[in-house]
């Protein structure tokens, strides 16, 4: 196999104006962020013009950049900006690392993130949630929470090391955490944006201990030293460091184990679901791998867990997913799902981590169409998240069900739209791999396929088909339904995220595009063994299970009528599937409850126990009647009692050395 | 006079003038200000003097006080040294700003309070800028008094039994080190012929001593600085002088006044006795990782506002300790500027809490909730210092944070990923307060019940109007804003740009490890 394809692919100095001057990528969004921030009520007027524009203008630099490069021979560039953390043997700069694989990311976050902050200047122009100051206040932090999580993010990708790389992961965790928490008034909210913070913190521990693992065995920690030397690490330390990057993954991207914050995420206003939620932040662990791919491609232990991982996340999300009523939490773990796909693309090593990235790219576009879609739904909706209130609203709101039909479309792989290329790509080189893992990962790829065409089926018939249900209904406050569609603000972003549903996929493979262009970043696609299935049948395969699951929800939803109520009988599965397949329970059995129990009891301990003993001591060194009494009662006297007691320890302890 | 000197006798002469002013209240405190301000001026300069690639200790003077035991009062700083003092000089101001519309107890004026924090300063300063050994325990010892009267004097209801209980505690300990500290002098005797406390030559010394001798001259050390910088289970005093003491005295409790205990670590117990050190690091290590797990569970668990800050810092004295006796430079130059950003960061936080208390009348956690709705500006500033002080990327705690564990790692793997979990419960015990406190609808009985004056209504939404006739509970005022944003630029600045305080500490650092005489683990890279 070959190891080191970077060593072919040297990193050049950063050269040209525009090489130089990337830092202003992540500049802009963070003084929007600072303004908007800092600003106070004088900013309500023009904070979300400023918040758009940052963005929208770090999209122009990362298309002018991305542009400049096309022609680069040597297209993978450092920019050294200062030394952040110089102690001896460690050297942790901060810099910048321009290559493809950090480009095509940066646009993708500026791209959907500047459709998202416009679709934001709608959807938020009315918030009810927060009272203080009137809902421009609201907005223009809002705008300030998404302009600070922009820029964490393009720290994320674009920093040159683990430590910088490190920096953007916790940044962006502090942002989601902000987001998912904006309706601070909502008791759920805040226990939301806790649970994600310090769920992904777990993870963060496991790519902390990474980082400090590489530099106790190379003295580095960044990129262009690490991945040259890679090859000296052992197999073990090359296994351990996999692994606990994996482990960061696993709590960025809400993979099993640490997946239960995700769905509960969506506390957050939804276009934070569409951008932080679905197309990017949540995306972080797909990046850290393919990032780290020289080391994963030594390491074969290492990218089976990250395939496993993958192969089991992706049918826990589906399985959830159909279980689910409420149309926010259904995409969250349709999310999880399609995550699942891209770790277990990239667990496949050269043969997938071109592939995970390509179903990256594409769902982001129809996952953050279909979040904006949702959140046009229930903004016509009196904010209704439950599906069983719906029916019948295509009529309604004809823009945003056509856009939500191409996302749908795209997503559960209708041939010739994104999701087909991306996902069919990655269930081929799933089954490419030969053996057992062929069938078992190839497999659970196909039947994921199959499962995300039903619940996705559901949610569409739920959703826009069938009888109005909502009619004779009214919402918590005694409202009734009045749907609409969407002002143009918010429906021009769902249009031009559909045509990226429609064309991605065909764009970026036709002529290998993308592959081709990650591969100085990536290495060479490696094509798949002999598979265990022949080539031609996969795609056949893929859509015929797609049909099947399609035709089972309409068996189940769109033939029969969808009671308001929730069924109660259901059987064991679907109750499972319910309870999140028992994630949070488990999460409260082995780890919450044990460790309020041990923080209620050591309290306890601490006030009657250490002190306890503590102050027994102090009362019986204090004195043998009332010392401490008298302690208490005058300190100047005591503390002439003290001084002479020390005074006389010090003479006599002159006396007894003998001097002078 | 160095400039040490002056910042030692600044301060004192500003207690006294304080104390001496026969004048409204309002002009001993801008006297108090005005002597703080002077001296944060002058530590500027004194930084500004300092040159990292110089001698060991710089600034130095020395004045013979009992010739007949070589003891001299001898001052001079390092890096490490440089920094704390910096620190002091640099809080000072802010805590003076804060407490200057705290409430006293009955009879006990400004005045006074101010004169005795100036009193503190001088000797603090003192205490880190002092290079003889007997002269060092002299001042442990002293800066006890000013603190027994501002927790004993000035504090909350029990504020008796915490003054006394403090005082025992450190005092107790100062015994214990001077003991230590005569078994050096008569080592040296026997040694040299000659008797001294000056700290370079007894680390000459000592340093050749047989391994028995420096146990017991390290435990005894040991003892004294592991209850000032509360290393579980030496920590009782400290909750309880945080829930007793004025929020202003406990920001230079937490902030410099336990630091003098890891200095203690780094400047007195490394270099004199460097094989004990070694020795009994597992010892210090057991005690630091426990202190970080412990301290972030108490967190987590406790019920009062101010006895959490207290258990926030007994974890972090943890992280402090893993630093200090892992012997890597990274850990060590990690666990030196904790000690700087922990005050930076627990000074905020515990300013931050002050501001909470001093609105809603109640230290209990559950008096409160939904506080960011009405007070905003003051929900940001909890959230700043809270980040901090959970070591988010960025801030200025992550860079200390980061390098202790990174450094740590090589030589003492196992108990940095045990501490590695206090990562975890940091964000646990930080966030979990702030949800109580600042987020969800407005509710708890300081804030309802502030609502309910006279003229308001029960209706915790009148609370929301800034401003508005019935707002009871203010947002944050130009005084507290001022007392908090230079924290906040520091909190940042720090953490993106911490390399001029680096570069400081680290020369001091590689001069500890060498007087230990260990290596470190990672060696640094030829050119790349």
């Amino acid at each position: 196999m070959t190891t080191s394809f970077l060593a072919a692919e040297p990193v050049r100095a950063a050269a040209g104006v525009l090489q130089s001057n990337a830092w202003v990528l992540i500049a802009l969004p963070l003084l929007g962020a600072a303004v908007l921030l800092l600003v106070g009520r004088r900013g309500n007027a023009w904070g979300h013009v400023l918040g758009c524009a940052t963005v929208l203008a770090a999209f122009g630099y990362g298309l002018a950049l991305f542009a400049s490069a096309l022609g680069d021979p040597h297209p993978v560039r450092d920019l050294y900006l200062f030394s952040w953390i110089p102690v001896n043997a460690l050297q942790v700069d901060f810099g910048l690392r321009l290559d493809p694989l950090s480009l095509v990311f940066v646009l993708l976050i500026t791209g959907v993130g500047s459709l998202i902050h416009i679709y934001s200047i709608g959807y938020m122009a009315h918030d009810q949630q927060g009272r203080t100051g009137g809902a421009n206040t609201e907005r223009r932090r809002f705008f300030g929470y998404l302009n600070l999580f922009v820029a964490a993010m393009l720290v994320l990708v674009l920093g040159n090391g683990f430590v910088t790389l490190y920096l953007g992961w916790e940044g962006v965790g502090l942002a989601s955490y902000l987001l998912i928490g904006f309706w601070q008034r909502r008791r759920t909210a805040g226990a939301a944006a806790t649970k994600a913070f310090v769920m992904n913190r777990i993870g963060d521990v496991g790519l902390a201990l990474a980082i400090f693992l590489l530099f106790a065995k190379l003295g580095t920690t960044q990129y262009t030293e690490v991945f040259a030397r890679a090859d000296e690490l052992s197999s073990g330390v090359l296994l351990a460091i996999t692994l606990l990057l994996l482990l960061g993954a696993c709590g960025k991207s809400g993979q099993v184990p640490l997946q239960a914050w995700l769905p509960d995420a969506m506390e957050g206003p939804t276009p934070v679901s569409a951008l932080i939620h679905a197309a990017t932040m949540v995306t972080a662990g797909v990046y850290l791998i393919a990032r780290a791919n020289p080391l994963y491609t030594l390491s074969e232990g290492g990218q089976l867990a990250v395939t496993i991982v993958g192969a089991v996340t992706l049918l826990v999300g589906c399985v959830i997913g159909c279980a689910y009523d409420d149309i926010k939490k259904v995409l969250a773990y349709s999310t999880v799902s399609q995550i699942g796909y891209m770790i277990l693309a990239v667990g496949l090593g050269p043969a997938g981590y071109a592939l995970g990235i390509m179903h990256l790219l594409t769902h982001g576009f129809f996952k953050a169409g279909l979040f904006l879609g949702a959140g046009s739904v229930m903004h016509g909706m009196n904010d209704e998240v439950d599906m069983r209130r719906y029916g019948g609203l295509y009529r309604y709101m004809p823009i945003t069900f056509v856009t939500f039909a191409l996302g749908y479309l795209a997503l559960i792989g209708f041939p010739f739209l994104s999701g087909y290329y991306s996902k069919d790509a990655i269930i081929e080189a799933a089954f490419g791999q030969g053996s057992w893992q062929g069938w078992v990962f190839g497999g659970a790829a196909a039947l994921g396929a199959g499962l995300t065409a039903f619940y996705m089926t559901r949610l569409v018939l739920m959703t826009f088909f069938g009888p109005r249900r909502w009619e004779n209904l009214t919402t918590a406050d005694g409202e009734k339904y009045h749907p609409h569609e969407s002002p143009a603000v918010m429906t021009v972003p769902m249009i031009l995220l559909a045509v990226g549903s429609v064309g991605a996929g065909a764009f970026f493979t036709f002529g290998e595009r993308l592959v081709g262009y990650l591969t100085p970043a990536l290495g060479e696609l490696e094509e798949g063994h002999a598979g265990v299935l022949p080539h031609v049948l996969i795609p056949v395969l893929t859509v015929g299970l797609s049909a099947l699951g399609a035709l089972a929800a309409w068996l189940f939803v769109g033939r029969r009528r969808v009671e308001v109520a929730r069924p109660q009988r259901v059987s064991p599965v679907v109750r499972a599937a319910r309870a999140d397949l028992y994630g949070n329970a488990i999460n409260r059995a082995l780890v919450v409850r044990p460790t309020d129990g041990l923080a209620r009891g050591l309290v306890t301990v601490d006030s009657r126990g250490v002190d306890g003993a503590v102050d027994g001591l102090a009362g019986f060194l204090g004195a043998a009647s009332h010392g401490l009494r008298r302690w208490q009662s005058g300190f100047v006297r005591s503390y002439a009692l003290s001084m002479f007691t020390g005074g006389v320890l010090l003479v006599a302890a002159m006396l007894a050395v003998g001097m002078p | 006079m160095t400039l040490l000197l002056a910042l030692i006798l600044v301060p004192l002469v500003g207690a006294v003038v304080v104390g001496l002013l026969r004048g409204t209240d309002r002009a001993a405190k801008l006297t108090a200000l005005a002597f703080s301000l002077a001296e944060l001026v002058i530590a500027a300069a004194a930084w500004g003097g300092y040159d990292p690639a110089g001698p060991r200790m710089q600034l130095t003077s020395s004045v013979e006080w009992i010739p007949a035991f070589g003891i001299e009062l001898s001052f001079g700083v390092d890096g490490i040294a440089l920094v704390m003092i910096a620190v002091i000089a640099l809080l000072m101001p802010l805590v003076l700003g804060f407490s200057w519309g705290e409430r006293l107890p009955r009879g006990r004026t400004h005045g006074g309070f101010f004169s005795l924090l100036l009193v503190e300063q001088a000797l603090t300063v003192a205490v880190f800028a002092a290079t003889d050994v007997f002269v060092f325990y002299v001042l442990f010892e002293i800066m006890l008094i000013p603190m027994y009267f501002l927790i004993g004097g000035y504090g909350g209801p029990r504020r008796r039994y915490a003054a006394v209980k403090f005082f025992l505690y450190s005092f107790l300990g100062g015994l214990i080190m001077l003991a230590s500290a005569l078994g050096a002098y008569a080592y040296a005797v026997e040694v040299t012929g000659q008797g001294t406390f000056d700290w370079a030559t007894l680390t000459r010394v000592l340093g050749q001593a047989p391994t028995s001798v420096q146990v017991w001259i390290f435990l005894g050390f040991f003892l004294a600085f592991a209850i000032k910088a509360p290393l579980v289970p030496f920590h009782t005093w400290l909750p309880d002088a945080t829930e007793q003491a004025p929020i202003g005295v406990v920001v230079i409790v937490v902030g410099v006044l336990d630091k003098v205990g890891t200095f203690g670590f780094l400047r007195y117990s490394l270099p004199l006795t460097p094989e004990a050190s070694q020795l009994l690091a597992p010892l210090v290590l057991v005690l630091a990782v426990i202190g970080v797990l412990y301290g972030s569970l108490q967190a987590y668990g406790q019920t009062d506002l101010k006895r959490f800050l207290a258990y926030v810092s007994i974890a972090h004295f943890g992280f402090m300790a893993l630093g200090i006796f892992a012997f890597s430079t990274q850990a060590m130059v990690g666990a030196a500027s904790y000690m700087v950003n922990h005050s930076i960061a627990t000074g905020m936080l515990v300013l931050v809490v002050g501001l909470i208390i001093a609105r809603g009348g109640s230290t209990r956690i559950a008096d409160y909730g939904g506080m960011s709705g009405v007070t905003p500006l003051l929900g940001g500033m909890l959230l700043v210092a809270g980040l901090s002080t959970l070591s988010l990327p960025g801030t200025n705690s992550f860079v200390s944070e980061f390098l202790v564990l990174i450094g740590s790692f090589p030589t003492r793997p196992v108990y940095t990923i045990l501490a590695t979990v206090g990562m975890i419960l940091a964000a646990v015990y930080v966030l979990w307060l702030y949800q109580r406190v600042m987020q969800g609808p407005v509710s708890g009985d300081a804030l309802v019940g502030a609502a309910k004056g006279p003229g308001a209504t029960a209706d915790p939404n009148t609370l929301s109007r800034p401003g508005g006739r019935h707002a009871v509970i203010g947002d944050l005022g130009p005084r507290e804003l001022g007392v908090l944003a230079p924290l906040v630029v520091l909190v940042i600045g720090l953490g993106i740009y911490p390399e001029p305080m680096l570069d400081v500490i680290t020369p001091s650092v590689e001069a500890t490890m060498s007087e230990v005489g260990v290596t470190d683990p990672v060696a640094p890279q030829g050119g790349n």
